[in-house]
């Protein structure tokens, strides 16, 4: 490592300190978050096989640490996200009602955007969540944009930008960059490195490895580094990247994670080994936050498998929703390309 | 105007292959003496494969083009024959590989990009435009740029609004840029193999709904010239110009009308730009109508040029306006009932058609 780079750029927190800062009630609050977020998916991927939902399906699953840590210090509203397509997540953490968002999987009119986007592109202007992008890097600049928006109306918000190790090759991500750090922008910039971008693994497409460390000096902009499939450490992370940010400091952030699923649900995943992902699936961040809440006795065998009923019941509904709703009217196929 | 030896499309499967199952790579099925049945995907990938057994200044660059054999499986066995200085998966980073692009061409390489859609060939746009379609003029002839860039055009299957863009019209719009969009096996082979033996920034627009399309072709070498376009349909009543993916919603379309007693004639220009409007005309004054079936939009589409040349080559053959059926006004959307309506698909090419017909 060269001298430019922080030596302390890693957040590698002890585990039980942070579920004590954390607390019991804001604990289960994001394990119950997770939960949802993972069975909204896998309902998803079985709503696709049986072509309920069509073009590209993008999951997150084996990513959720990363998001709900990081969403866990935001005040949607205030605080602004935008992300890549692999949006889902982030969507319902912004606290977006998981009917709207699988009637828009279903391409419905009670979708969260009428219909009109699909499982790439979830937004919403009360949430002040900028949205799901289909091209890699193009929602780098306006997350910015929404960070130079906060400090320019003074409302003392912060953005979080999410974007994939593929991305960082971008030229959007470097010009983002320049400008958070020119301008110090309250703008988090958090690289979701879940090793591979499509089939590539991501040494074969970054010229470093540890991203954040290496080029946040180039940018004057702060660095951190975490374990993505640890949910304490992402939220230290969290707690960290927004104290920075609040304060008109851009940080930029690297979660070294993973994805259990295919690039999208029609990806034959040749390009990785059974064992590597068998690997990483042991370390799941949901199994881990379980294990921990049960150790502290703030959940127990029984309330576990109510609270996995409780998510299976409220995606049922959803998906339930989704297929009872009408298709949009053919009057919305030239409505809102331009503002009413 | 020719006509290739090569109709109808999709023989039967007598040969031993799974229904269904797509032909990759670049190595035809036998199918007779001098014939071989090949997918649209693999006519492209034997052209490229031919071409760079033959001229080692062509490389191939793009997002997974090597190690994962193409998006689309294009490129699938190029690592395997020709290895990784030839077949170079680049990082996302398509301004970037296209400049790079550009730079090798003028210091004597002949480059084959693949943009993994060409949505994706708008963060190039400035590569495209600013560098590759003028170098050669503005160095007064100096670096002319031996330029490939190729992949999917045109809605892929419920992608919506960023993924589903159609650049023909956009590009044809550049003085310097050649755009090419072949809508059989037959000529994409052989247009692209025009494609790596000429000097100037080729557009090379293939879609993804038509890769699996499989035909008979010979497998004795041939080219095909840019602007010469080709009959794919014979008709009195009525001539269909339409490219790619359109051309085959335009047959369609004309097989119902034939039952309606309208017989149209679909010509396919193949190459968007240079335009062989001469053969346009030839038909014109056989059918006195024209419509025009594209994927770009209506404003400055295809259909708004081919009109606007019928009007000063044409005029007094022309017993009908000519009629547009063009992707609607609105950016992609993703429900099925709207999509259906946003592409000009076979019911919109029959009614307007048949407007032109005044029937
Ligand atoms: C500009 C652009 N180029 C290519 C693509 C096709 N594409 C979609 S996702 C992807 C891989 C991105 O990987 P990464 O940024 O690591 O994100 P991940 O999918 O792993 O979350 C590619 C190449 C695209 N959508 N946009
Ligand atoms: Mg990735």
């Amino acid at each position: 490592m060269t001298a430019a780079v922080q030596p302390d750029h890693w957040v590698r927190p002890d585990p039980v300190q942070v579920r004590d800062e954390i607390g019991r009630d804001r604990l289960l609050g994001m394990f119950r978050k997770m939960l949802l977020i993972r069975e909204f998916e896998e309902r998803a991927e079985l709503a696709y096989k049986a072509k309920k939902i069509a073009g590209f399906l993008h999951l997150y699953i084996g990513q959720e640490a990363v998001a709900t840590g990081f969403f866990d210090h935001l005040s949607p509203g205030r605080d602004a996200t935008v992300t890549t397509y692999r949006c889902h997540a982030q969507g319902l953490l912004s606290g977006l009602n998981p009917d709207e968002l699988m009637a828009e999987l279903y391409g419905k009119a009670t979708g969260n955007v009428k219909g009109k986007g699909g499982s790439m592109h979830f937004f919403s202007k009360e949430k002040s969540f900028l949205g799901g992008h289909g091209i890699v890097g193009g929602q780098v600049p306006v997350g910015i944009g929404a960070a130079f928006s906060a400090k320019y109306r003074g409302t003392g918000g912060v953005s979080v930008t999410f974007l994939g190790d593929g991305a960082v090759p971008q030229g959007t991500f470097h010009e983002s960059l320049n400008m958070a750090g020119l301008w110090g922008l309250p703008a988090i910039v958090v690289i979701e490195n879940n090793q591979y971008g499509m089939g590539t693994a991501c040494h074969r497409a970054v010229a470093v490895a540890d991203m954040a460390a290496l080029k946040a000096p180039g940018y004057g902009v702060e660095a951190i580094t975490f374990d993505g499939l640890d949910l304490f450490a992402s939220w230290k992370a969290g707690q960290r990247a927004v104290a920075i940010a609040r304060a008109n400091k851009p940080v930029l952030v690297e979660a070294k994670t993973y994805r259990y699923r295919g690039h999208s649900v029609s990806d034959a995943g040749l390009y990785r080994s059974k064992d590597e992902v068998e690997r990483y699936k042991a370390l799941d961040p949901i199994e881990r936050v379980q294990t921990s809440l049960l150790e502290a006795g703030w959940l127990t065998d029984d309330a576990a498998t109510t609270e996995r009923e409780a998510v299976v019941e409220r995606v049922r509904a959803a998906l339930d929703f989704a297929e009872r709703s009408p298709e949009p009217d053919l009057s919305e196929l030239t409505r809102h390309v331009y503002a009413e | 105007m020719p006509i290739a030896d090569c109709h109808p499309l999709k023989p039967s499967r007598s040969i031993d292959l799974k229904a269904g199952e797509p032909i990759n790579g670049y190595k035809g099925i036998p199918t007779g003496e001098n014939r071989q049945l090949l997918s649209l995907r693999m006519a492209i990938c034997q052209a490229l494969y031919e071409e760079m057994k033959r001229d080692e200044t062509i490389y191939v660059m793009g997002e997974e083009v090597a190690e994962y054999n193409g998006a689309y499986k294009v490129t699938k066995g190029l690592l395997d024959a020709f290895g990784p200085k030839r077949v170079i998966d680049s990082p996302i980073t398509e301004n970037g590989f296209t400049g790079l692009a550009v730079g090798a061409a003028m210091t004597g390489l002949r480059p084959v990009i693949e943009f993994m859609s060409w949505n994706f060939s708008l963060v190039a746009f400035d590569q495209i435009i600013s560098n590759a379609s003028k170098m050669c003029y503005m160095t007064g002839g100096m670096f002319p740029i031996p330029l490939v860039m190729r992949g999917p055009n045109g809605a892929g299957p419920r992608v919506s609004s960023q993924h589903s863009h159609a650049v023909e019209a956009l590009y044809a719009h550049f003085p310097g840029l050649i755009v090419v969009s072949p809508s059989t096996p037959y000529d994409a082979k052989g247009l692209m193999k025009t494609a790596l033996r000429q000097n100037n920034p080729v557009c090379f627009l293939e879609n993804e709904m038509v890769y699996n399309l499989e035909q008979e072709i010979p497998t004795a070498e041939y080219l095909v010239p840019f602007g010469v376009a080709d009959r794919k349909r014979e008709g009195r009543d009525c001539t269909i110009v339409a490219v790619s993916r359109s051309v085959h919603w335009a047959l369609e379309a004309a097989e119902q009308l034939a039952k309606e007693g309208i017989e149209c004639e679909v010509i396919d220009p193949r190459t968007v730009k240079p335009l062989d409007i001469g053969a346009i005309v030839e038909s014109v004054k056989k059918t006195h109508r024209c419509v025009v079936v594209e994927e770009c939009y209506r404003t400055g589409g295809l259909g708004a040029e081919i009109a606007a040349q019928l009007m000063e080559l044409a005029f007094d053959e022309l017993d009908a306006p000519v009629g547009r059926v063009t992707t609607t006004e609105n950016p992609m959307p993703y429900a099925a009932n709207l999509e259906h309506e946003t592409l000009p698909k076979p019911h919109r090419i029959i009614a307007a058609v048949k407007a032109a017909c005044y029937r």
